[in-house]
């Protein structure tokens, strides 16, 4: 029997002390001897040839160990991996300093090592780069245009890749239909932003020919195999560790010109060197996000039914393919179908090139963009139809019986109940009381309005592996391949593991992030850490739990079957003064002479769990008010119900929830990524790049429903919940307000500009 | 994040800053709370060879009361104007418009006088000073100069001063009786330059006719500027609805603001400074009637 | 003239600078361009002060000078020359976490812990300024610090505990 003493309950992070007292270890942090910094020429232009580099400057420069431009590092340091390829889909060679040309603003064109980073950084301002300007193409729908400037000269457009597929009989529901509803929505570029910006220190360990990269990442194990890759250099013979991460929001699970680079430049110059991002290099050069644009028809009846949707999706990819730069898009559109059962869905998506730094993961990647077009074109059915948006969700939800339930995109949906969350959200909101005063402030000249996301997920797309170890001490080890950086595994995992054990936490020690340590996994992203690490951990211990069991059973002359194990214990169930403490039955399997006969020594083992997609979902509703004279909007009210299986800790469930919504409200009202029309970065500090601050994010009210998931844990995911489901109710709640007004969101963000110049169009017309 | 070499002199008075200042010309910054030139520094964008730091001297940090007038010395830390009973009781405006600057952090360090230096039309003291009709005191190798805060904008980032002058002190007179201001702007998020911003003082009579009306707009010109027109539309007249209409359109009418985008297009701002001025008018007059938070 | 050479003989590339920090005296000759931050930093080994922006936006790096919260970034190490600075390194006394630093442990006010010190920081100037602030209070009080992981709502309501738990 397993104990739940711990899973369940909101347990103190273990995390937290060392956080608290600023005692971590930080990638810049780290300090070794002989240490050397550099810094990266970027570029300014978004598209120009490089005629020239001159280095000499910057070379006599006291202080300066070496420079290195594109052309000297080419044939060293390979081209950066690119894992998702579409069939058929363009992937242009991506050396980590560009060589001939320059794509985007930011992009590496030269490299400076120094003593200091402040004279890496005044070494830079001695090279000269002669650049010919080319013409650069930023909108990615101009980018599709047949006169529009190439991204890459050698291919015969901008189309990366085109992907387009019909499921179900889309021309039978659009005939059938007695309504079509068109809508066009466009996701902003927005900046993944986590607060420590990335970095990386290399050092090459000659004796044991072991080069040790510390990098701010959440895949170390990925990232070995990268640069392993890109270095041509065994993989046995790199080690990856990331220290404390800063959080990463998926920009930090990439393969990074910098995490090739600074390796080489340490076993070139045999001495350890380190390179740490600023924030306006993190702003230029770091993936951004989401970027699409969609076009959308849905074919409804009259009652409010949708039969299917027709969706052209745009995705901007920018100049390069990073690791995982397709995969978002096709995410996306294989999701719009949401909560809802559809006859059929059109499905045409084109990732297109353009002069900017790549789009990549940004928590949730492709779910927030599924979820906002089918959320929003749900309310503007609603809204054609004159039906309630919470009656028109309940006539299109899968129902509760239909799990697993295979949707017309292919997915199978675990388990769920949307009509038990939605309910749950709207009694939270008061959604009647709510709707009632809405009409009487109207009367007043004020304006307030509902918005509601009903959202579904997907996650759990990687296998991990743990490792764990009871030592003869009775204390255990664990190591994953997870890489948590702020999520607060090493609690939920002790957790876990404190549970299947019986002893307390404090006897449980989580190890992460480092390859040499622990065998392959995926690292922490997409909400799968929890279910696919704590899976493999669960796995792990189980095993260990039976040899223990046996161990004890042969001492206390019982069946492993009759024995329990808590507080510290193994005891015999029905005679509880028969018992061995978890410590002794631990001594006793490293002990030859006392472990019983045929049994091995020792209790160490190494498990991989490969999960099946899990579906979390949940219910959120917004209430704004928005004054027109303005276009300023004000959040009033958000109530988030997420659904995530069984949850270990409630605590923690709550947190990831909080941190996703803040983001998706910065998607909502405040972030944009803005580029000049010529390709020059507008918001390349944080003085632009709005991340919303303790002032704008209101008080929120979550909640629970609990539908476990069919795995051992129960678990779905959470990670990226509030940042996947909340952006469209909130810009479902401004359009809901501005209803007197009749105007069409189709960009978010919604900035007080935006929306006033919406109100006015509207006006003068 | 790292900033160009420097040579760093912390002169001990307004004179040796002054001789510095004079000597050093376009090669010398003076920094005062630091706040705007820092981040500029670290981002190259501002790379003097010297920083003349002005924290040392002595006796430019004062809020003193001197009959009909306030003497706020250059150094003085917003967060000091916010917090001041003396500027709290006489013009409040002024400690509104503080707890609207930046951030608390950015508060306790930057100055007035260095942000009326920096003459940038997005800061918030150009239109307060305005509003309250202040001056400003310009200390030279020559003699001292005062001057009405109009005259100190010339344009962006350019404010009048001479080779080896320094801004020390902010004089503002007393308002009258009868008298409300208010600071409004248009933030695209808390501690963001404004997109907008208006600062409206009043002063009435028994019979509620403007005796005085001081209107600054912020970040809607090349400068801080004043709505002459505004005020003038305002002054002789019954503060109400209407008048207050009227003026919001001539404040308007009178901005000179300039594509944005990011924070908006000029004909946005433009809207903005009637909404604001309105707003602010509205608010200065209940203030001034006895009213208003 | 003569005085004009000398005040210009001044400026040195090093410059000397001590300051005390967490009560300990200390000194170092750096460049005048050393931000406060990287002296705590790198000349100091105080790594616990963070910094994630170029432009005083985020407060990870605030610390606390001559009783002031301040943005250790915006401001050079040879300005403090003679101030008290306290960093996060210094609240704790003795082995005991300060109040503000167990409330944010207890409200699970932080997650990937970057912003952290710069916020216990800052709270912990915002509750000498006002030991009993409202919701709204905490919140403007705070504007200055960025956190990308919580959404604020856990670090709002540490502070507010905080300021209960030092009222005892």
């Amino acid at each position: 029997m397993m104990q739940t003493q711990y899973v369940g309950s909101p347990v103190k992070r273990k995390e937290d002390p060392r956080l608290i007292k600023g005692e971590s270890t930080y990638l810049d942090d780290i300090k070794l001897p002989g240490m050397l910094y550099a810094a990266f020429l970027r570029s300014s232009y978004p598209h120009a040839k490089i005629k020239r580099i001159d280095v000499s400057q910057a070379l006599t420069l006291e202080g300066v160990v070496a420079v290195y431009t594109g052309k000297d590092l080419k044939d060293a340091v390979g081209p950066l991996v690119v894992e998702s390829i579409n069939r058929g889909s363009k992937v242009p060679s991506h050396y980590p300093l560009a060589v001939d040309e320059v794509k985007f603003v930011g992009e590496p064109v030269a490299v400076v090592v120094a003593e200091d980073r402040y004279v890496a950084k005044d070494a830079l301002e001695r090279i000269i780069v002669e650049y010919e300007p080319l013409p650069a193409v930023v909108d990615p729908e101009k980018a599709l245009e047949d006169e529009a400037p190439k991204v890459h000269e050698d291919y015969e457009d901008n189309v990366c890749f085109r992907w387009k597929k019909a499921f179900g009989d889309v021309e039978q529901s659009f005939s059938n239909a007695d309504e079509v509803i068109e809508a066009r929505f466009r996701i902003q570029r927005l900046a993944p932003t986590a607060m420590e910006p990335r970095g990386v220190v290399a050092h090459y360990d000659a004796l044991n020919r072991i080069l040790t990269i510390w990098s701010s990442t959440q895949f170390p194990h990925k990232l070995r195999t990268w640069v392993a890759t890109s270095l041509n250099w065994p993989e046995n013979r790199i080690r990856v560790i990331t220290p404390e991460v800063g959080g990463g929001f998926g920009s930090k699970l990439n393969h990074y010109p910098e995490e090739v680079v600074i390796p080489y430049l340490a076993v070139k110059l045999g001495r350890p060197v380190k390179w740490f991002e600023e924030r306006r290099e993190n702003l230029q050069a770091t993936t951004h996000g989401r970027d699409m644009i969609a076009y959308v028809k849905a074919a409804v009846k009259r009652d409010g039914k949708i039969l299917g949707l027709k969706v052209r999706l745009i995705a901007d990819l920018g100049a390069y393919n990073y690791v995982y730069t397709q995969d978002n898009p096709l995410v996306a559109a294989r999701m719009i179908p949401g909560c809802y059962k559809l006859e059929s869905i059109e499905l045409d998506v084109v990732g297109v090139f353009t002069n900017k730094i790549a789009t990549d993961a940004y928590r949730g990647a492709g779910r927030p963009e599924a979820s906002y077009i089918i959320e929003r074109t749900v309310d503007r059915i609603a809204r054609k139809l004159g039906i309630d948006p919470a009656e028109i969700r309940r006539r299109n939800f899968i129902q509760p019986s239909e799990f697993p339930y295979k949707t017309v995109t292919k997915f199978v949906y675990d388990t769920g109940n949307y009509e038990a969350a939605l309910n749950k959200a709207l009694e939270l909101l008061k959604y009647s009381e709510v709707r009632a005063e809405q009409e009487r402030l109207r009367g007043e000249g004020r304006y307030i309005g509902v918005g509601l996301s009903s959202f579904v997920e997907v996650c759990n797309f990687s296998y991990q592996s743990a490792s764990v170890r009871v030592e003869p001490t009775g204390k255990v080890l664990v190591f994953t391949s997870t890489s948590p950086h702020g999520q607060g595994e090493e609690t939920a995992f002790a957790q876990i593991v404190a549970d299947v054990f019986g002893v307390d936490m404090d006897s449980v020690q989580v190890i992460h992030g480092d390859t040499l340590a622990i065998p392959y996994g995926w690292g922490t992203a997409g909400s799968w850490t929890l279910t696919s690490g704590g899976n493999a951990i669960l796995k792990a211990c189980k095993e260990i739990r039976e040899k223990m069991l046996k161990i004890a059973a042969a001492k206390l002359e019982a069946r492993p079957e009759d024995l329990e194990m808590r507080e510290g214990r193994i005891f015999v169930k029905d005679a509880p003064d028969k018992s061995l403490s978890f410590e002794e039955v631990a001594g006793i399997a490293y002990d030859p002479e006392s472990i019983p006969e045929g049994m091995e020594i020792g209790l160490a083992t190494t498990s991989f769990y490969v999960p099946n997609l899990t579906f979390p979902f949940g219910a959120y509703a917004a209430v704004v008010e928005v004054f027109p004279e303005s276009g300023e909007v004000k959040l009033l009210k958000l109530v988030l119900v997420n659904d995530v299986g069984k949850v270990v800790n409630p605590m923690l469930v709550e947190g990831q929830v909080h941190g996703g919504a803040a983001q998706a409200i910065g998607q909502a009202i405040y972030e944009e990524i803005a580029y000049t029309e010529d390709g020059v970065l507008l918001t390349d500090t944080l003085s632009e790049y709005l991340i919303p601050t303790a002032v704008e994010i209101p008080w929120m009210i979550t909640d629970r429903t609990e539908t476990p998931a069919p795995n051992p844990l129960g678990t779905k995911g959470v990670g990226e919940m509030g940042a996947i489901g909340l952006a469209q109710a909130i810009v479902n709640a401004v359009e809901d307000a501005l209803t007197p007004f009749d105007v069409k969101i189709e960009d978010t963000p919604v900035t007080p500009a935006y929306l006033w110049k919406l109100v006015n169009a509207e006006k003068k017309e | 994040m790292y900033v160009r070499s420097f040579q760093y002199l912390a002169p001990k008075t307004v004179k040796e800053a002054v001789t510095l200042l004079n000597k050093l010309g376009g090669e010398a910054k003076v920094i005062a709370g630091g706040q705007s030139l820092v981040p500029l520094m670290k981002l190259r964008l501002a790379t003097p060879s010297y920083l003349i730091d002005l924290n040392r001297v002595k006796g430019l940090d004062y809020i003193k009361d001197q009959k009909n007038r306030i003497l706020i010395g250059a150094l003085t830390r917003h967060a000091a104007i916010e917090n001041s009973d003396l500027i709290k009781e006489h013009v409040p405006i002024m400690a509104e418009a503080a707890s609207h600057i930046a951030d608390p952090q950015v508060r306790n360090l930057g100055t007035i006088g260095g942000s009326l230096a920096h003459c940038d039309p997005a800061g918030d003291w150009g239109a307060v000073v305005i509003a309250l009709n202040g001056e400003v005191k310009i200390t030279g190798p020559r003699k001292d100069r005062v001057m009405k805060i109009d005259d100190f904008f010339i344009d962006t980032y350019q404010p009048n001063l001479k080779k080896g002058e320094i801004l020390t002190e902010v004089r503002i007179p007393k308002p009258q009786p009868n008298s409300g201001g208010a600071y409004l702007k248009l933030e695209r998020r808390a501690g963001d330059f404004a997109t907008a911003g208006v600062a409206a003082q009043l002063t009435l009579d028994v019979d509620g006719v403007c005796r005085y009306a001081g209107i600054g707009l912020t970040a809607l010109g090349p400068t801080s500027l004043r709505a002459r027109k505004a005020e003038k539309t305002l002054l002789g007249r019954k503060v109400d609805d209407n008048s207050i209409e009227e003026a919001a359109e001539a404040a308007a009418e009178e901005s000179k603001p300039t594509d944005d985008p990011l924070r908006g297009s000029a004909e946005y701002k433009r809207a903005m400074a009637r909404v604001l001025t309105r707003r602010a008018l509205k608010l200065a007059l209940a203030r001034a009637t006895g009213g208003g938070a | 003239m003569a005085r004009k050479k000398q005040l210009l003989e001044t400026a040195e590339t090093y410059v000397s600078v001590s300051m005390k920090v967490n009560g300990v005296p200390c000194s170092a000759k750096i460049e005048p361009r050393t931000l406060l931050v990287h002296f705590l930093r790198d000349v100091l080994g105080l790594t616990g002060t963070h910094w994630g922006c170029d432009t005083g936006n985020c407060g990870a790096c605030t610390v606390i000078m001559n009783g002031k919260s301040v943005k250790s970034c915006n401001i050079f190490a040879v300005q403090a020359d003679g101030a008290e600075i306290i960093t996060i390194e210094g609240l704790a006394k003795d082995g005991q976490l300060h109040p503000i630093q167990e409330a944010f442990w207890e409200n699970h006010g932080l997650q990937c812990g970057f912003c952290t010190p710069g916020f216990i920081m800052q709270a912990y100037w915002l509750l000498q300024q006002n030991p009993n602030p409202t919701e709204e209070e905490v919140r403007r009080g705070i504007s200055g610090n960025i956190c990308r992981c919580t959404g604020y709502q856990n670090i709002v309501k540490a502070i507010l505990t905080a300021a209960e738990k030092m009222k005892r």
